[in-house]
């Protein structure tokens, strides 16, 4: 049952992600890409990381995706303009990624450990199951300073992008 | 497989009956919103169907069933028809996780259903936030696909909007969040019983009464309610981003507004009011002797509080002026926030000198 549902998640994010960058106009893009972050949650879901599913619904979902949109819209990108015929630097770059990913999952060597105890938990409940909790511990406990580093590098960018956005204001009125 | 066909006929049921609920609510919404905005501005409102105008809401559904749906020339026909639905399902969505009454589990054919709630998931509130964040997909669409410069600006301006305040909705909840120690609104509703001193809009040791101050301003400008409908500012925009929108279409847009406005309510009511528990501890019903029946009172102050929120919303829109944008941005950003924040930290600290001093 769940490799089924896993199936249709893949296929559809293997599918929306061509799409994201096949469609000529941008907005109908930008759907594929909210499409896709569906899927991606669903495959969250079916992991039973519904935290991490409900997370990303939210924040690629509703924040980023809208972002894209609203700027998308406010520059009317015109619908030809896009490609440059990158078509050879593509492919160069794809081909030996392609290769590898092939080389890499034939001969097993990114098989999990069938014994370990994700696999071994048999059916789940999603009610009993905290599975936010755990995130909870292992984000400050195990990863606290990669944790706190990303958080500074975030900070990081946001003071940069005001900078830059500010520069141009720093004489005359207060915005 | 049997099992499985009662557990799908069960859900079906349990859905059809809260989409009944959601449905009739939003008629009786609007007849309401008119009739009290009538009073408060010292006039009947709607008279003329039925006796005091009751029958209006279905007046008003027939009138728009039976106008002419209207594609404009130029738009994106395909997103124009998507947009109406893209706004309407996260919104019915969101009210699969509501808690309406007791938390009680009984047996049918050895199946355990939970007659007040469809789904108790243990991510629900922050469901109900993915879906809620989605409604903006619907409006900036529609903005854009009806090829008119006021829908366009109707759009972009909600998009903003409900960025910032969606942001400030998320961060408000966390003190409750916090208290509670579950995501569940089943597990939240549950660890406010006994009193309404036990809300979490007055518990000890942290009362999140700044934070529900910032949920209800939040909500009512994701809610592109007045004081913030900037995005169908009428003065502005014509009707912004739904001006090019008629009959069936422009209907499920009114329909997810008022849906949504019921579902930001009973999220209310389940984080900071209570739920479905009564101000006094247990059920006047389970006093004198009626315990199987203490459902009924119980979703009965559910119902309650979620009317008195609604009712908030209606006279905002009797008392208040449109804000202006900058307003409007610069109250999200640099008021609401920092109060927010602030609360995380005081809740958070409140908690912990109460768990070590036990």
């Amino acid at each position: 049952m769940s490799l089924v549902f896993f199936g249709y998640f893949a296929g559809m994010i293997a599918l929306t992600s061509m799409l994201v960058v096949a469609l000529r106009n941008p907005v109908y893009s930008a759907l594929s890409l909210l499409v896709m972050f569906f899927h991606v949650a669903g495959l969250f879901v079916i992991l039973h990381a519904e935290f991490l599913a409900a997370v990303q619904v939210i924040v690629y979902a509703g924040a980023i995706l809208v972002l894209y949109l609203f700027v998308v819209m406010l520059l009317n990108v015109k619908q030809d303009d896009r490609y440059h015929s990158q078509w050879l630097v593509a492919a160069v770059v794809c081909v030996p990624l392609l290769i590898e990913s092939i080389v890499l999952l034939s001969g097993g060597a990114g098989a999990t450990d069938q014994t370990s105890p994700s696999f071994r938990s048999g059916p789940h409940d999603a009610i009993a199951a905290d599975n936010t909790l755990a995130i909870g511990k292992t984000l400050f406990s195990t990863y606290l300073f990669p944790f706190e580093v990303a958080s500074l590098v975030l900070l990081v960018a946001m003071i940069g992008a005001i900078v830059l956005a500010k520069r141009d204001f720093s004489e005359g009125r207060e915005l | 497989m049997t099992e499985f066909g009662l557990r799908l006929a069960i859900s079906l049921t349990q859905i059809a009956a809260v989409m009944g609920i959601v449905v009739i609510t939003v008629l009786i919404l609007t007849l309401a919103e008119r009739k009290v905005l009538g009073w408060m501005q010292d006039r009947m409102g709607p008279m003329e169907v039925g006796p005091y105008g009751i029958l209006q809401p279905f007046a008003d559904a027939i009138k728009l069933f039976f106008k002419e749906d209207i594609i404009p020339a130029g738009a994106n026909k395909f997103l124009f028809t998507m947009a109406p639905i893209l706004c309407l399902i996260p919104t019915f969505i969101g009210f699969a996780v509501i808690p309406w009454g007791p938390n009680w589990t009984f047996e049918i054919g050895g199946i355990s259903v939970k007659p007040f709630i469809i789904s108790d998931i243990n991510i629900g509130i922050l469901y109900i936030l993915a879906f809620a964040s989605l409604a903006a997909y619907g409006i900036i669409l529609g903005g854009w696909a009806s090829n008119s410069k006021y829908s366009l600006l109707g759009g972009l301006r909600s998009a903003a909007q409900i960025i910032s305040y969606e942001l400030n909705v998320g961060l408000s909840i966390v003190g409750v969040l916090i208290l509670a120690g579950s995501l569940s609104l089943v597990k939240i509703t549950d660890a406010q019983a006994g009193g309404f001193w036990n809300w979490f809009l007055f518990a000890l040791p942290a009362p999140q009464i700044f934070a529900f101050v910032v949920y209800v301003i939040s909500t009512v400008a994701e809610t592109n309610r007045v004081p913030f409908d900037l995005p169908e500012a009428e003065s502005e925009l014509v009707a912004g981003f739904f001006t090019e929108y008629s009959g069936l279409r422009f209907a499920f847009f009114f329909l997810a507004e008022y849906a949504n406005m019921m579902l930001v309510s009973c999220v209310a009511a389940a984080l900071f009011l209570g739920g479905w528990n009564a101000p006094y501890p247990g059920t006047i019903l389970g006093l004198i002797g009626l315990p199987s029946f203490a459902w009924v009172e119980n979703t009965m102050w559910f119902a309650v509080k979620t009317y008195s929120f609604l009712f908030l919303f209606f006279w905002l829109r009797a008392t208040l002026p449109r804000l202006r944008y900058d307003q409007l941005m610069r109250f999200g950003w640099k008021v609401m926030l920092p109060i927010a924040l602030g609360n995380i930290v005081v809740t958070s600290i409140a908690v912990f000198v109460h768990q070590q001093m036990k």
